[in-house]
């Protein structure tokens, strides 16, 4: 009653081997079933043993599980030479008891049959070297090649069902690699014995690029992925690559950087986009994508983050010589080791190459922002699918690191590529720039625009801008009559607002100078009434004060006549009358 | 075609002052293993008298020894000796294919 109820998880979940190989955990969600064999089919050259051989080598190093290898076809030196490049030493392992090599060597020339046999010779080797060392892991590769040794088809199926039955019951965990048939998984219809896992490597060639999937068949009492995963041999050998079982589920974050180029930067409400966000510039060809993809690998360099570059068109020095000419110098910031570019050819390697690598250089430098440049040369090394299929694993691979991701794409308006980078591409991405030359008579300008911005807004003109050799400048808009104006159109407009505002001043110096005149005038005006006013103030003052004085005299007169002057006086007075 | 028989018979056919080194593998004492051993010492007893050594081993007790000879199938019978060396796998019982996979000449009767 005290006992915990078990989870259904824990209750049904069938126990399992890691094999330590990168991804192929992750789409068997655990690895291969414990202790029960599992069928590693595929025709010549797809990494059959070299997967086996992992599962091993893996299960030493790292799950100190000793294992056995039986090979039917390979002695065992030249297992050891083959895998060494991988940094595999099997010698080493065999000396520290660790691994058991068994090459059993079949010639159907030395051996008569007569009457009947058995297996058991095969199980007593297998036990005894399985025993000597405590293994938990066996690899049985390839055990087809038994049905070219012995005739008795009858007698070899009940043993070799019976071999399978045995390793159960050993609780090994096994490989068995098999060739593949002829619509069949197996030549030798192994896949009825084995019925708790098969797994299927595939090697395609197509457009002259081989390209190697693995896909799982059954995987009996357990859910696993059931796409065809690309995989990859490698210099650390195989991995595979689930990544489209990736979920949406990834962080986002709400920093917004910066673009590199202030101009574009405003065109967006928050001033640039979001980290972790994955950008997509387009354009036709010379429309400066590249530029823009420098800019801003500098100013990620320049904020002293890392920046990765993976340049498919250029080499490095080419890249650095020519963002220098435009005033943008990568070199510190290489030295710094800040920045890496990685230039390779697309076609060089399948579209999985290109994946790993980018996974491992992404793993190894942990840069802060990743530039593909451009992805659209990928489109030479596989199909639309692939390269979209692709394209999405490698987006949500750096979106779930939460590092932002600017992928140029050249498309062009003459053939259907525009179309495939655009539907290929243009879903995935959170922000989209196009690039294009607007072309007018007689010259081509180029011109920017937001497509898309997820998560804010965003300015609908588009920009026209110059590379100059102070980098990349977006020039203000001028509105013409009939919209937005560039170029040469621009130089015009310029020049005719130019033209228009001298006649403005023009006129208004005019004006002023007419007021002036006539403010002087009426001045003058002013001056001359206020004289007039002056003067006849002057004879008014002049005649009231004659008024007065005679006035005075008058009344002088007047009252000496009242007193009585002098009879002379009198007499003289009327003779000064005329 | 008969030049050559006659070649391969005069090189194979036992010479009569040469011994025979033969091993048989079994793993228990199983029916199969029982028969082996019995038809195997009848042919040598009839063909080559005197002339042969005949080591069992059981695998059962020796595992270890079934890699050097390259055992799978139980019952197996090598020819170690006279060179190179021959296989041959079952209960023995058809002697005519025996003697082929021994490269054996049976005693004219």
């Amino acid at each position: 009653m005290q006992d915990a109820p078990l989870s259904p998880a824990t209750l049904h979940q069938l126990p399992k081997a890691p094999t330590g190989i990168d991804g192929l955990d992750e789409i068997t969600e655990g690895g291969l079933p414990l202790g029960r064999p599992t069928l590693v089919c595929g025709s010549a050259g797809c990494g059959k043993t070299l997967l086996a051989i992992e599962f091993l080598v893996r299960g030493i190093r790292d799950y100190n599980e000793p294992g056995v290898l039986m090979t039917f076809e390979e002695t065992a030196d030249e297992l050891a030479a083959n895998v060494a490049s991988l940094g595999f030493d099997l010698r080493q392992m065999q000396a520290d008891k660790q691994l058991r090599l068994d090459h059993v060597h079949i010639d159907r020339s030395e051996i008569e049959e007569t009457g009947e046999y058995d297996l058991d010779g095969l199980f007593i080797r297998l036990g005894y070297a399985i025993d000597t060392i405590g293994a938990k892991r066996v690899v049985l590769d390839t055990i087809e090649a038994l049905f070219s040794g012995f005739s008795n088809e009858a007698v070899l199926r009940s043993e070799i069902r019976r071999l399978f039955r045995w390793l159960k019951d050993k609780g090994v965990t096994t490989i068995i690699t098999a060739e593949r048939g002829e619509g069949t998984l197996t030549r030798q219809g192994l896949e009825e014995y084995v019925s708790d896992c098969v797994i299927l490597l595939d090697n395609r060639v197509i457009d002259q690029i081989t390209t190697r999937r693995l896909r799982i068949v059954k995987y009996r009492g357990s859910t696993h992925g059931t796409n065809e995963y690309p995989y990859l041999i490698s210099e650390d050998g195989i991995s595979v690559l689930p990544v489209t079982s990736l979920k949406l589920e990834h962080t986002v974050s709400d920093d917004i950087i910066s673009s590199g180029v202030p101009g574009l930067d405003e065109m967006f409400t928050r001033r640039g986009w979001y980290r972790g966000s994955s950008v997509l510039i387009t354009g036709t060809a010379g429309t400066a994508k590249t530029t823009l993809a420098a800019a801003f690998a500098l100013e990620t360099c320049r904020r002293g983050e890392r920046c990765l570059y993976f340049a498919f068109e250029e080499s490095p020095a080419q890249l650095i010589r020519n963002m220098r000419s435009v005033g943008m110098d990568l070199q510190p910031y290489l030295d710094q080791g800040l920045l890496r570019i990685e230039a390779a050819r697309p076609t060089l390697n399948g579209l999985e190459r290109h994946l790993v690598t980018l996974h491992r250089t992404v793993a190894q430098f942990k840069p802060h922002a990743v530039v593909i440049d451009p992805i659209s040369n990928l489109v030479s090394v596989g199909s639309l699918n692939e390269v979209r299929s692709m394209l999405t694993r490698m987006i949500d691979f750096l979106k779930v690191s939460n590092i932002t991701a600017l992928f140029t794409a050249l498309i062009s308006t003459h053939d259907d590529r525009m179309d495939r980078t655009e539907e290929g591409v243009s879903s995935l991405v959170d922000t989209w720039v196009s690039v294009r030359d607007l072309e007018g008579i007689g010259e081509r300008n180029r011109g920017l625009s937001i497509l898309k911005a997820r998560g804010m807004s965003h300015s609908n003109q588009v920009r026209e801008f110059l590379v100059t050799e102070n980098g990349i400048q977006l020039l203000d808009v001028i509105i013409g009559p009939a919209g937005i104006i560039t170029g040469a159109g621009r130089l015009t407009q310029r020049i005719q607002e130019e033209a228009q505002r001298a006649v403005q001043q023009h006129e208004a110096a005019r004006r002023d100078r007419d007021l002036e005149r006539k403010r002087r005038v009426l001045e003058a005006t002013i001056a001359n009434l206020r004289t007039e006013f002056e003067t006849v103030e002057e004879e008014l003052r002049r005649i009231s004060h004659e008024e007065q004085t005679r006035e005075t005299s008058l009344h002088e007169s007047r009252s000496a006549l009242a007193k009585g002057l002098s009879a002379d006086y009198l007499a003289a007075k009327p003779n000064t009358r005329p | 075609m008969i030049e050559s028989r006659e070649d391969l018979g005069a090189d194979s056919s036992p010479d009569e002052d040469e011994t025979w080194e033969l091993r048989l593998y079994v793993a228990g004492q199983t029916a199969k293993s029982i028969a082996a051993l019995a038809n195997l010492r009848r042919y040598c007893e009839q063909h080559m008298p005197g002339r042969y050594h005949l080591e069992v081993i059981d695998l059962l007790e020796k595992p270890q020894l079934a890699e050097g000879d390259q055992i799978l199938a139980i019952p197996t019978l090598v020819r170690k000796m006279p060179e190179p060396i021959r296989k041959v796998i079952g209960d023995l019982s058809n002697e005519e294919r025996v003697f082929v996979g021994l490269d054996l000449r049976p005693k004219r009767p």
